[in-house]
């Protein structure tokens, strides 16, 4: 009997011995050298794996920050100008500042304006749908509603409005990853800077054709009539294609171009209400509830 | 035993409303839409100028490159417009606007032309004349004839398939044709082997088309290697890979062609073109579209002006009908649902068919029951819901591994579905993909 089990215990030593010494000369012989820097940026990255700086996951970018030489070409968006000044103190590189951007909408073509022309019933998604045809209404350049944005959107921060059809942007959530801008077909998307209070004036409109038919197909569309361009003292509109684009470098958010715009199609977003009387109401959508500052 | 290819394949309602209508002339349009992308390829160029006069058969775009084609005037008029206007899927395409000119001769209509049987052109002049004169598959894939007709050094030919099976429900167009210009098809098949230098040619005819199946036996009992085979009813019969298979019992290989296994297949429309082409100087400028729906008061089959609105032809056959829920270009497995009846027909259109309210619209889906019925009907040995399923989940690059780019887009998988999933919308997107994907990589 205690023959047995000293024969047991002598047997399972042994064979644990030799198990150990194999894994020990094994892990020694394959022994694959890291950089320790490389854990210890990864550490600091937001460990989101979105794939907004470029790289397929925190992990690769850790690859290519500790890497490359100069950094500056490359930013974490989620993680924004803290987290890459943190790994930046961590490998003693320099990195560049970079303002902070959101994601925005450039369509309001809600179920009310723009009337549906045709009925889709295929798969819900705008990439089968945009490949099928040019979508329910006849702007073949506005929003699907078939929501592949909010699929796309790892941080939950966007979610179909059920009254408009359109997606919303929660801008407090939006990390400015760009995952909803490759998702969407029509380039809709635009990632722009926040600003303070994410104050923001951009034309809420893609539609290339010309007055008329834009405004048939969409009655907030951009006519292209240029009266924004007009009254803009910066020059930071420029019009192409018969569509006004606000440039947010140059843009310095004087609201001139909001009050003239015929159709409301340029949108602003969390401003403070207007002190004078206002002649014609503002074309608002799709933003969170303004937080109203009366200071700015 | 009648003929047909082995695997896969439906039998959908036929419904061949029009298959003893006579072809119908339509009035010549007054304003025509010419696309300058009517085939697979580079869209021709443009060489005329607004306000420009045309004559018919005039080249008013020029091909862009070898996969490519010609683009002649439809009837002689004034170039109003170089303009963007809808295709069938609702996007912006550019396209030249001929207002005809009602006094000009050439828009009278014109008694048919003179059947001339002798053929005079040398093999070289006859391909020239077909790449000059903008012949394309009038099939519906409508890729450029002149593609498929040149033969590479390393190819052997031994046989040209004439392809008269008409596998879409609905449609009638080629057997009109058939039955009405039987002998132009003929010398058209005469001119093609001629070119071709081949000796042996099989004009396939499925078997629900008998008139037009007796009518060419008839003409060919003296005809030379011209053959006629009779083909079983079956849905995507007139696949080229299928036909072949039916008629030959050779197997296209994957990513191949017809040539591949020694054949070159055309259409019976195509061949026609190419007869009015050689014999008669007359490029491609009109073909024969079949309007037809349960609920129309008179479908027809028409000639057409290429270029010509939809909504006229509708209007030929007594407008659209209340209750209509769809209109569809082309056949009802294959075609495309029209945004705008604006649209105008193209050399690809070989229908219009209009849906009433109850039968245009598409089950539920649900849930993949595992029941096998899309992998029995696939024509090309694929998995369909597998397919589906990879591509719902991003997995492009195993969808390709499970050869989705052979896919031909027949539809029998979601014809079949009891669940009424939308197995070929996915397909579709993943080959799309799956071609971006291809392409990054070379």
């Amino acid at each position: 009997m205690t023959d047995s089990i000293l024969n047991s215990v002598i047997l399972m030593a042994l064979l644990g011995t030799v198990a150990a010494l194999v894994l020990y000369v094994v892990s020694r012989r394959f022994h694959v050298y890291e950089d320790p820097l490389i854990a210890t940026v990864e550490d600091l990255l937001p460990g989101a794996n979105c794939a907004g700086c470029g790289s397929p996951g925190c992990r690769s970018f850790a690859e290519k920050l500790v890497g490359t030489e100069d950094i500056s070409a490359l930013f974490c968006p989620v993680g924004g100008n803290a987290v890459m000044h943190l790994v930046a103190e961590a490998l003693g590189k320099e990195v560049a500042e970079k303002d902070p951007t959101v994601a925005v909408i450039r369509c309001q073509g809600s179920c009310e304006v723009r009337p549906k022309t045709s009925e889709y019933q295929g798969p819900r998604s705008c990439a089968i749908s945009a490949l099928i045809y040019s979508g329910e209404t006849d702007c073949q350049y506005g929003c699907l509603g078939d929501g592949d944005c909010v699929v796309a959107c790892k941080f939950d921060a966007m979610y179909m409005d059920e009254t408009t059809g359109l997606p919303v942007v929660i801008t407090d959530k939006c990390t400015s990853c760009g995952m909803c801008v490759t998702a969407c077909p029509r380039n809709i998307i635009e990632m722009r800077p926040k600003h303070k209070r994410d104050l923001k004036i951009f034309v809420g409109c893609l539609n290339e054709e010309k007055g008329g038919i834009a405004k048939k197909a969409c009655a907030v569309a951009c006519i292209g009539c240029s009266k924004c361009l007009d009254v803009c003292p910066k020059d930071a509109i420029n019009m192409e294609n018969n569509l006004a684009y606000i440039d947010p470098a140059l843009c310095t958010l004087c609201r001139k171009c909001v009050d003239v715009c015929p159709t409301h199609s340029i949108i602003e977003t969390n401003f403070p209400p207007r002190k004078i009387k206002e002649v014609t109401p503002v074309a608002t959508l799709n933003i969170e509830p303004a937080n109203p500052q009366n200071d700015a | 035993m009648l003929r047909t290819f082995p695997k896969g394949g439906i039998h959908p309602p036929e419904n061949k409303l029009t298959s003893s209508k006579p072809i119908q002339k339509l009035p010549v349009p007054k304003v025509v839409y010419v696309p300058i992308s009517q085939h697979i390829g580079i869209p021709a160029e443009i060489v005329v100028e607004v306000k420009e006069k045309v004559a018919t058969g005039q080249v008013i775009a020029k091909s862009g490159g070898y996969v490519s084609s010609n683009i002649h005037a439809p009837v002689a008029g004034t170039v109003t417009k170089l303009d963007k206007i809808v295709d069938t899927r609702g996007y912006k395409t550019q396209c030249i606007v001929i207002r005809t000119d009602l006094k000009d001769e050439s828009n009278l209509e014109a008694a048919d032309l003179p059947l001339k049987k002798e053929i005079t052109m040398e093999p070289g002049e006859i391909l020239q004349r077909i790449s000059d004169f903008g012949i394309v598959g009038l099939g519906g894939a409508t890729f450029p004839s002149h593609v498929k007709l040149n033969i590479k050094a390393d190819k052997t030919l031994d046989c040209l398939i004439i392809n008269g099976v008409e596998c879409e429900p609905y449609l009638t167009a080629d057997h009109r044709l058939m039955l009405e210009k039987a002998e132009e098809i003929l010398v058209g098949i005469r001119i093609l082997m001629h070119a071709l230098d081949v000796r042996r040619a099989i004009i396939g005819i499925e078997n629900n088309k008998r008139d037009a199946i007796d009518l060419f036996r008839k003409l060919t009992r003296e005809a030379p290697g011209i053959q006629i085979a009779a083909l079983k009813v079956k849905y995507p019969q007139g696949g080229e890979k299928q036909l072949v298979r039916a008629l030959l019992k050779r197997e296209v290989p994957k990513n191949g062609l017809p040539l591949d296994v020694g054949v070159v297949v055309h259409n019976v429309g195509t061949v026609f073109a190419i007869y009015q082409a050689v014999q008669h100087h007359r490029p491609l400028m009109d073909r024969v579209v079949t309007v037809t729906g349960k609920k129309l008061e008179n479908p027809s089959n028409f000639w057409v002006k290429i270029g010509t609105p939809i909504s006229d032809l509708l209007e030929a056959v007594g407008g659209v009908p209340e209750g209509t829920r769809k209109i569809v270009s082309g056949g009802p497995m294959m075609g495309k649902a029209l945004k705008s009846t604006d649209v105008p027909v193209t050399k690809g259109t070989s229908g219009i068919l209009v849906i009433p309210g109850d039968e245009a619209s598409r089950g539920k889906p649900s849930s993949c029951i595992r029941c096998g019925e899309c992998v029995e009907v696939c024509p090309m040995g694929l998995e369909p819901h597998l397919l589906m399923n990879l591509t719902e989940k991003g997995m492009y690059q195993a969808a390709a591994r499970e050869d989705i780019m052979t896919c031909i887009e027949c539809g029998s998988c979601s014809y079949v579905c009891p669940s009424h999933r939308p197995l070929l919308d996915y397909i579709r997107f993943g080959k799309t993909i799956a071609k971006q994907l291809e392409s990054n990589k070379g």
